[in-house]
């Protein structure tokens, strides 16, 4: 099964990162859920039982050869379209949003897998793909119809969020492939005109309000604003040194919404102030160029092409939800890889790891 | 040349990840540079805004709905109950609080310490409630003394009041703190920790009509706890309210029959299966379930031979005794065993083999036909009947009145009795039946039980002559402003087939009972009305001869069944009393005392001086409610007691 040599060549920058910043996102967790009334297990445990189990998934993983994904690719792809249409389908409702899939023994949100899976098929439609001084508009067109599908399926649950992000992971990777000056200037041209019509048809208006209330917080001081005004006057107080562990007044006095899970970073900042934040967000930088790191030294493009992939995944989920609390960005239901509460985050961000993992391994395979 | 390009692509895309890297670093140092403006620059700001930054969300629980009878009296309501409660982190100085508290109000300090005590180390905004049940009176002080008391709020929460005190009380069941159990149930899901649910009866089970959805405020505080404004706000919605199929005054009567006798009874409109009445005797106070029980009183409870927290009429299983000679009769007028004319000729004893079997009368009934072995109750007649007919078509006999399972009633935990049968004994223990048990079971005696419930469906179906109803106790829900959510649709379950003949001849024979002289129910008799029935007297242990200082645990049951009027019937009725000993002498005059108060109840009201006033509470089938409060808080008495019990 496993190489012997592979373990000899374990990546442990990547791994150090990754358990570092998951002991400072269930230490984070710990705090964040004191003033909770909690009935079972306490969620810092729980979480820990999702690392544990993620790193389970993530050692997974690494064991098999990622140039297995080459062939399963389109297969996946394939299988992930019919559940999210089955979500559209059959799908459970939590939140006036149907994203989840009941399967019986345990319930799985296709959207959520396909942010791996978007990243897996444009990997291997990329590595077949040979252009010479960036990619032109006809040979983007059929890239753009592989991510429309899911994209649109998801925008439909409607999940803006996950639909966002899984169009960003593949952005990043058409970037990376490389793109003709034409190409950008057309798209920006069709984007913008696009972009309205999406704005005044598409848009649920409770997600119109979130970017409404993005631009002007104090438009509602209760509704989604709120969110971004507690946010930021907990992140803001903390100061240089933060007011200490468990004495977060915002976080303990519960004015923070989802505080452990999508606002746990603000929680973070107002106990640690701006020396722990910048201790985090050093952590978070070097995981993602180290992500980088080992995509540029993969000697093969499918591998480098999965890295890149799987390093944008968490880089947007680092920008949009650390931006979103601290108020760069609109409110969207983004976790924080590692950090925030949640077992889906948790697996589907270890298996990018068990991904990562893999590719560095297998670097001296070639 | 292919490598070539494969090579260059190589390099380029390695180029392309230096550019990305420097991107990423850009994008992290603008994170970093809006935490600097945030976290550095803007601190004070934010520190000042977080400090004044009070707003509390208080949640409203939403008002339990209403449980009335069947004419609109309201049987369970709520009444704001006032408690004391300080929010920790408003208070400077607590012992100086606790002081001040007990020398206004003159409430006793050290109580209130341990209460306070008790709930440290919860969240400093939560509010720890110090006393309930606050007067007015208290209220206002507090009020008056704002100032002085910071962080001192009083809370205000509808308690459940029963206006009857005990009627009805296993009916109605109680509320109290949904449990860490109950919350992991799906029942629960949506539930918080603190919650008022039903644990029981009505409360219980339409636990989900009467709820409603609790609603919240979010109110924003000045730092001495004074509300500034409310900030957002949603209304709890009240529950609905249950009208039952219960008639108050007829079970408040129903009810005084009983006394301190231990027992059971069941009234059941024939036609609908609607049940009127529903007795579990002794009863309990359900108002004191909601608060902390005090002990003596739990203890008492628990220590009463009586049982007085048991539903005996929705789970009490006792063996019917001769009440279920009716099952046997039509078992042999349907297996053509029996007619009219077959008689027995009882000397007092039966033999079987080796065994004898006694009659209830040692001296014997002589000669004896259908109608005699009902009215006499003789057993010898049945012990011959039920040694040609055998256990399994006895029980298929009662399964064709749906014994042996449970009916349907809206309530949990209804059980099903148990009805034996050959495959039955096998089953259960492994052994064969033998024919000397059957000779018991026909009787209504070996293994056989029933419920009360069970008891008055079987008797109002002989009384209809084969249409079994569905047992019911919720006729409708309705909303707060008064309209009808669900009705009960009446529902037939099954059918019960005889001969017009069989049922005949079985009403007939229990008419005899209460009728005609010999007969066992005669105390059941009513002047004006004609009522049929049968006693049962059912053995709890086998003991012989002198029933002098027999402990009471061990007496026997006192059953009695009845129907009436006996030409059109209206309504049956099951009273089991607990450890009774004789169904004609126990249990016949509470079923008669019940059949009078509804027969009266159906005359036109009578029109005495002191009772006009207090009449008008509506009629019967129209009466839909509006308005909570023009409703009457306390059950009236319409009708007079039960003054007629004939002989």
């Amino acid at each position: 099964m496993i190489d012997r040599r592979l373990l000899t060549n374990i990546d442990w920058v990547l791994s150090g990162l990754v358990v570092t910043i998951c002991l400072l996102g269930i230490l984070n967790i710990y705090s964040a859920t004191t003033p909770y009334k909690i009935v079972g297990t306490a969620y810092f445990i729980k979480q820990f039982y999702w690392m544990l189990l993620g790193m389970s998934i993530s050692l997974a993983v690494c064991s098999v050869d990622y140039h297995i994904l080459e062939d399963l690719s389109y297969w996946l792809y394939g299988l992930l379209l019919f559940l999210l249409l089955a979500v559209l389908a059959v799908g459970r409702q939590s939140m006036g949003a149907t994203r989840w899939l009941d399967l019986g023994l345990f319930t799985i949100q296709p959207s959520e897998l396909m942010k791996l899976v978007i990243i897996v098929a444009f990997a291997r439609f990329f590595n077949n793909f040979q252009s010479v001084g960036g990619l032109t508009i006809k040979e983007v067109l059929l890239p753009l119809g592989l991510l429309a599908l899911p994209a649109a399926l998801i925008m439909k649950q409607p999940d803006l969020g996950t639909a966002t992000l899984v169009m960003l992971i593949a952005l990043s990777m058409v970037i990376y492939v490389g793109l003709r000056w034409s190409t950008i200037i057309t798209f920006t041209c069709i984007t913008i005109p696009m972009a309205w019509i999406g704005w005044a048809f598409m848009l649920r208006p409770y997600q119109k309000n979130r970017v409404l209330d993005f631009l002007d917080p104090e438009r509602s001081r209760l509704g989604s604003g709120y969110h971004i005004i507690q946010s930021k006057i907990a992140v803001g107080s903390g100061g240089f040194a933060g007011k200490g562990f468990v004495k977060g007044t915002q976080s303990q006095l519960r004015f923070l919404p989802e505080q452990h899970t999508d606002f746990a970073f603000s929680v973070f900042a107002e106990e640690w102030g701006f020396i722990g934040c910048l201790v985090l967000i050093i952590l978070y930088l070097s995981l993602v160029l180290w992500g980088l790191n080992i995509a540029r030294r993969c000697n093969d493009r499918f591998g480098g092409l999965l890295a890149v992939g799987v390093t944008a995944m968490l880089f947007w989920h680092i920008v949009i939800n650390i931006g979103m609390v601290i108020g760069l960005f609109p409110v969207v239901g983004v976790p924080l890889p590692f950090f925030s509460y949640g077992g889906t985050s948790m697996i589907t961000s270890m298996v990018g790891i068990g991904l990562l993992q893999n590719i560095s391994m297998r670097r001296f395979m070639f | 040349m292919k490598e070539r390009r494969f090579v260059r692509e190589l390099l380029e895309s390695k180029q392309r990840i230096l550019v990305l890297s420097f991107v990423v670093g850009v994008v992290f140092l603008f994170l970093v540079i809006r935490l600097w403006h945030l976290q550095i620059l803007q601190t004070e700001n934010y520190q000042a805004m977080s400090e004044n930054n009070r707003l509390r969300f208080v949640p409203v629980a939403a008002s339990r709905g209403t449980i009335m009878d069947r004419t609109g009296k309201i049987l369970v309501n709520n009444r704001p109950s006032f408690s004391l409660a300080i929010i920790p982190q408003e208070v400077k100085d607590k012992e100086a609080l606790l002081t001040l508290l007990s020398e206004l109000l003159g409430l006793d300090r050290a109580d209130m310490a341990g209460r306070w005590e008790k709930s440290m180390g919860r969240a400093k905004y939560y509010p720890i409630v110090l006393a309930s049940n606050l007067t007015r009176d208290h209220v206002e002080i507090v009020e008056e003394n704002r100032l002085r008391l910071p962080g001192v709020e009083i809370e205000m929460k509808p308690v459940r009041e029963y206006s009857g005190g005990e009627l009805a009380a296993h009916l109605l069941g109680y509320i109290g703190e949904v449990s860490e159990k109950e919350l992991d149930s799906e029942d629960f899901e949506a539930y918080n920790p603190g919650d008022y649910i039903g644990k029981n009866g009505i409360e219980r089970a339409l636990e989900g009509d009467l709820h409603g959805n609790d609603g919240g405020r979010q109110l924003e505080v000045d730092a001495r706890g004074r509300v500034l404004r409310t900030v957002s706000e949603s209304y709890p919605t009240v529950g609905s309210s249950v009208m039952l199929t219960i008639d108050a005054s007829l079970q408040k009567q129903a009810e005084l029959a009983f006394g301190d006798q231990a027992g059971a009874a069941v009234v059941i409109d024939v036609n609908s299966g609607e049940i009127l009445a529903f007795v579990s005797n002794p009863g309990f106070d359900p108002s004191l379930f909601s608060g902390r029980l005090p002990a003596d009183i739990w203890q008492g409870y628990l220590n009463d031979v009586r049982h007085p927290l048991e539903n005996k009429a929705l789970s009490g299983q006792y063996p019917p005794g001769s009440t279920f000679k009716m099952i046997t009769a039509l078992a042999g007028l349907q297996n053509n065993l029996i007619n009219d004319s077959t008689t027995v000729n009882c000397n007092g004893s039966h033999k079987l083999g080796t065994s004898t079997f006694k009659c209830w009368n040692k001296k014997g009934h002589g000669v004896t036909n259908l109608r005699k072995s009902l009215r006499e109750s003789c057993d010898v007649f049945y012990y011959e009947l039920g040694e040609k007919l055998g256990v399994d078509k006895i029980a298929a006999a009662a399964q064709a009145f749906k014994l042996g399972t449970p009916l349907g009633v809206e309530l949990l935990n209804e059980r099903s009795g148990l009805i034996p049968t050959a495959e039955w004994k096998q089953k259960r223990f492994g052994k064969r039946w033998y024919r000397g048990e059957t000779l018991p079971v026909a009787i209504g005696q070996g293994a056989v039980l029933l419920t009360p419930i069970q008891l008055a469906s079987m008797t109002a179906t002989i009384a209809n002559e084969g249409t079994i109803y569905r047992p019911h106790l919720v006729k409708r829900i309705v909303d707060a402003d008064g309209r009808t959510l669900r009705e009960t649709k009446t529902e037939i379950i099954g059918t019960a087939s005889f001969s017009k003949e069989s049922f005949r001849l079985v009403k007939q024979g229990m008419l005899a009972v209460v009728n005609e002289p010999g007969g066992t129910g005669s105390m059941a008799r009513l002047y004006d009305v004609k009522v049929a029935g049968k006693t049962g007297t059912s053995q709890v242990v086998k003991l012989r001869d002198s029933k002098q200082g027999i402990p009471y645990q061990y007496r026997d049951h006192a059953l009695f069944v009845a129907f009436a009027p006996f030409d059109n019937p209206e309504i049956a009725v099951a009273v089991v009393i607990e450890h009774g000993e004789h169904g004609g002498a126990a249990a016949a005059p509470i079923a008669g005392r019940i059949l009078r108060t509804y027969f009266d109840g159906k005359k036109p009201p009578r029109k005495e001086p002191s009772e006009t006033a207090k009449e008008e509470s509506g009629d019967e089938d129209t009466v839909t409610v509006t308005d909570e409060k023009e409703m009457p808080a306390v059950v009236k008495e319409v009708r007079p007691p039960g003054d007629a019990v004939h002989d």
